[in-house]
């Protein structure tokens, strides 16, 4: 924690936290250090109520944009107006003349010779030098009194560009003299503008495609996507009094920000304290940095806070988007519906900069076959480096692109062999003990055809439910309160998808975290403090977290600690890994609590009881018992006035990395599995789409919050269907810049959009992790999309290749019938 | 300039207020009230929602000027507003245990239900479900969602959501019937 004294009210701790500091002005709450005394005891596999959940419906609850302080100022990034060009000159006289303006800084003023940051590759500018390779790229800062004052500023900025052509595509981007976009970079594949590429190869597919019966191919592509994460990027950077910086802020992984800030600052890690502000939603769009670096910079040049919140304009600037893709699919299989082969090749668009493209690109190839078992294939992914807007993580990470594709493929070869297409997918399904086409063995449950079985036997929702004693309720249908059909037009489709992701990061990654577990007596009672870096963005990780350590310490009272750089890293809250990995380095710090209270309690006690010495011993109900339920001491006796307390890294076991030319390598760490069956309304007249509802079947090994767990199998259920029905930033094909950055036309499902979601639960342990839990909440975000696209084939006839489907796509035919008119895709 | 307006039943009033500025802002960064939420500032996702004179407006699209004068009640307001409500329907308003007014009907089945998650779109989706429930009781289905569908959420999938307004409408009932 940050010894300094300027604390803004958000960093002040809710009840049972630490004291509020000295000046702080206002306590307005926060986002962690919040004790919950469940009256149930509240342990694993309880629906535990959100520890936060009062401050957020009471509006206390302090968002990273919700940071204040009284001596602040505002920042404000001026960004390239074009996708790439080179910078002739900028002259920011204009803006250091308006009055209220503080400071203005461009590449020339960056404090080390530390002027890159990135995940995995250091190759994005903190601020342009020379060239912009995107639209929307960070250009200069301004920081001023007012933020109308800083933008106003920022538009005095005369930067001089020229113009250079870009390139948007794998044609563009490959091409012969094509501008590279990263000249200094070492080459990594036939290109240089190929980011990152993964053959993968196994088995004898030309042997193999002999004996196919029928083989099937397809051309998929797929839309950029934003994570539309609903609190903006922002936070509050508070100079310290020793030159460091305290630093508040929504991130993913506080750690991972931290090692990419401070370089640049040219300071050393320890002054530079991240303390998690709240996090308004990320879904892998806060795991680059956004204005992080900008804030310090501004707030240690100017020697005064600095706050920098985008609106929602510039957030579609601000982080990276999931990578569109163009897929091509080879299939073939058997008359009697066995998968025989499989040829792919992925294209995922990069964009500018790297991000996480390397990675995706492992998880493309490797989830390339879905949960399928197919002994012949023949993969490739590869990322490319684009003028695009930079792509990288977004909840499925990889896995959601080829789950589009590949689900397309089975419902063709169904079709193809006259087979039903849930029976044909059961018929291929994986289960424990199948290969992956990297070798790896599935080595835990794999309940494919079961997960679809249960979709497939709910109870259809009831046909035309439009339909009233007065006549059609228009909120049902296609359209909706656009009132564009009572019903004429409307026609039923029901379309099923399953799909597979790794859970934790792979190919050798260390993935660890760290948890610090304390024990104290607090009024007579004990009490339990979790301190860990994991940022909380929504998920539920704090109250998942206070149950391990219920559960652990057989205590009722629990408190987690604001997350901060204070503590070890956690890793990052993507990947499904929170539950898994930083649960379970809570778990073993409070195992090793408990051996410690047990040490304390045999030493004060044990002469007293001979069980001390022989029974095996268990903490509950605030006492030390033994395995036969005899209570030898309450832990307040046991503490007394001590603290006891354990700091601890935890690791999953080691992956490895795919070979670079056959791919084969146990690269995961564990899979999760999760099916759909969408039921659509098509108003074929007008091309639009009505979801009626999506039902979803997932195994999560174990429920460890299962009010939560559904509402994450409900949420990334719906970010699919968005996907599938209407989610796409639109770029413009000849200057890269983009289309619709707004809520205004990058929709977003509403309440109105979404139908019904019922959810089933399957809890088969893998025997490998903490409690037999399965990362869980990337898993529905795959399956829904094709799901639905499936099912609006089915209503439709069409063959629809791209996703998200529009209007035009639907109604294609009847555009090319029409007199004067020519149908476009 | 300076605005005046009554905000949660206090008479609140704010200096050097530029005159571009939202109700939004006003209320967030110069009252100190940041409950109500600044995801879009262009009137699409509603997690800015409060009352205005009691009807749900989108606070970023209101300029301060605007509410000169008038009433508005946010998010940091809402459990006393229900409570009012309550009494004048003949109930008493919930208390806690320490006797401060208790969370509204629909803040506790927000959290009940589990429709809260990074909760940033929770603000806004708590005063616009609670106008609703102000003025129809026992909403269908499909009320409840053209009610919300100024509202964006990302996270829930809305499915909580419906389970959360239909538990406060059936408590609410249930209060009113004793």
């Amino acid at each position: 924690m940050s010894t300094h004294d300027h604390t803004p009210p958000g960093a002040a701790t809710g009840p049972a936290g630490p004291p509020p500091r000295a000046r702080t002005r206002k306590a307005t709450g926060a986002p962690t250090g919040l004790t919950q005394g469940s009256r149930a005891r509240g342990g694993i596999g309880e629906s535990t109520l959100r520890p936060d959940g009062t401050l957020k419906v009471t509006g206390e609850f302090a968002y990273s944009s919700d940071m204040w302080h009284e001596d602040m100022i505002w920042g404000h990034i001026l960004r390239s107006p074009v996708a790439h060009a080179e910078i002739v000159s900028i002259d920011v006289s204009g803006a250091l003349a308006q009055a209220g303006v503080h400071a203005v800084m461009t590449y020339d003023d960056l404090p080390t010779d530390v002027r890159y940051y990135g995940l995995e590759i250091q190759d994005t500018p903190v601020l342009a030098h020379g060239r912009v390779r995107h639209h929307g790229e960070p250009v200069a800062l301004v920081a001023a009194d007012h933020p109308e004052t800083a933008r106003r500023a920022a538009d005095r900025i005369r930067v001089e560009y020229r113009e250079l052509p870009v390139v948007t595509d794998e044609a563009s981007a490959l091409a012969p003299g094509a501008p590279v976009l990263h000249p200094d970079r070492a080459p990594h594949g036939a290109h240089p503008n190929i980011v990152h590429r993964q053959p993968i190869v196994r088995g004898d597919v030309g042997a193999a495609a002999r004996r196919a019966d029928v083989v099937v191919t397809g051309e998929y592509t797929f839309g950029m996507q934003d994570q539309a994460f609903l609190g903006p990027e922002s936070g509050l950077a508070v100079p310290g009094e020793d030159g460091g910086v305290d630093l508040f802020v929504a991130t993913q992984w506080l750690h991972s920000d931290l090692r990419q800030i401070a370089p640049v600052l040219g300071l050393p890690a320890h002054k530079v304290r991240m303390t998690l502000a709240g996090v308004g939603g990320a879904f892998g769009g806060r795991e680059d940095l956004s204005m992080q670096i900008h804030a310090c910079l501004l707030a240690l040049r100017t020697g005064k806070p600095v706050k920098i919140v985008y609106n929602r304009f510039e957030s579609f600037f601000g982080h990276v988007h999931r990578h569109p893709a163009k897929l091509r699919f080879e299939h073939g299989a058997t008359r009697d519906g066995k998968l025989t082969h499989m040829k792919c090749r992925i294209v995922l668009d990069g964009g500018a900069y790297a991000s996480a493209s390397p990675a995706v690109v492992g998880n493309a190839s490797s989830l390339s076959v879905g949960p399928y078992v197919v002994d012949h294939v023949d993969i490739e992914a590869l990322a490319l480096y684009t003028n695009n807007p930079p792509c990288g993580a977004m909840r499925g990470f990889g896995a959601v692109q080829a789950c589009f594709g590949y689900e397309a493929q089975m419902d063709r070869l169904a079709a193809e062999l006259g087979m039903d297409p849930v029976e044909f997918r059961q018929r291929n399904a994986m289960e424990q003990g199948s290969l992956m086409p990297t070798g790896q063995r599935v080595d835990a449950p794999a309940p494919v055809a079961e997960l679809l079985r249960r979709v497939q036997a709910r109870p259809m929702p009831p046909e035309r439910q439009w339909e009233t004693t007065e006549g059609a309720d228009v909120r049902q249908l296609p359209g909706g309160l656009s009132n564009t059909t009572h019903g004429e037009g409307v026609v039923r489709g029901v379309g099923y998808a399953v799909g597979m992701k790794n859970v934790g990061f792979s190919e050798g990654f260390d993935d660890y975290s760290t948890a610090r577990v304390r024990m104290e007596v607090s009024g007579g009672e004990p009490v339990a403090t979790v301190h860990t870096a994991m940022a909380e963005v929504g998920q539920g990780g704090v109250t998942v977290h206070a149950q391990i350590a219920r559960t652990e310490l057989g205590i009722s009272r629990v408190t987690i600690q604001p997350a901060d750089t204070g503590v070890g890293s956690a890793g990052s809250t993507s990947a499904s890994r929170q539950t898994y990995v930083t649960g379970g380095a809570v778990r073993n710090a409070c195992r090793e609590v408990r051996e410690q209270v047990l040490r304390m309690g045999r030493r004060k006690f044990g002469t007293y009881h001979r069980a001390w010495a022989t029974a095996k011993l268990l903490l509950e109900g605030g006492k030390v018992v033994t395995d036969a339920g005899e209570a030898l001491a309450d832990l307040a006796d046991v503490l007394g006035d001590e603290a006891v307390e354990a700091e601890l890294e935890w690791r999953h076991r080691p992956t490895r990395p795919f070979d670079p030319h056959t791919g084969q390598g146990d690269g995961h760490v564990q899979y999760a599995f999760a099916a759909h069956r969408a039921v659509v309304e098509v108003d074929t007249e007008l091309g639009l789409v009505k979801v009626v509802e999506l039902a979803c079947a997932q195994d999560v090994g174990k429920a460890m919050n299962p009010l939560s767990v559904v509402g994450q199998i409900q949420g990334g259920s719906v970010q699919g269907l968005g996907m599938a029905v209407m989610e796409e930033i639109v770029v413009d094909p000849v200057t890269a810049q983009v289309r619709n950055p707004s809520f205004t036309d990058y929709l977003i499902p509403t309440i109105l959009d979404t139908p019904p979601l019922p959810v089933d639960v399957l809890e088969l342990a893998d025997p490998h992790a903490p409690y037999g839990l399965r990362g869980a909440g990337e898993a529905p975000t795959l399956s829904s999309t094709p799901a639905v696209l499936a099912a609006v084939r089915d209503a439709t006839g069409l063959d629809l290749t791209h996703t998200p489907v529009r209007p035009e796509h639907l109604v294609a035919a009847a555009l090319a019938a029409a007199p004067g008119r020519t149908a476009r895709n | 300039m300076r605005v005046h307006f009554t905000v949660n039943g206090r008479q609140h009033e704010a200096d050097d207020v530029w005159e571009g500025e939202s109700l939004l802002y006003v209320l967030r960064e110069r009252m100190g009230l940041p409950g109500s939420k600044n995801a879009c500032e262009q009137g699409e996702c509603g997690s800015c929602t409060v009352r205005l004179d009691g009807v749900p407006v989108c606070a970023c699209l209101v300029a301060a000027g605007q509410a000169e004068g008038r009433e508005v009640v946010t998010v940091e307001g809402l459990a006393a507003h229900a409570g009012q409500r309550a009494q004048r329907s003949g109930g008493a308003p919930a208390r806690s245990e320490g006797g401060q007014a208790a969370l509204a009907p629909i803040q506790q089945a927000f959290i009940d239900a589990g429709a809260v998650q990074c909760g940033f779109c929770t603000p806004g989706l708590l005063v616009a479900a609670d106008e609703l429930l102000d003025r129809q009781p026992n909403p269908s289905d499909a009320d409840i969602r053209e009610a919300l569908s100024g509202n964006l959420c990302r996270c829930t999938g809305y499915e909580k959501i419906m389970d959360a307004v239909r538990l406060a409408a059936s408590r609410q009932g249930e209060a009113a019937r004793r």
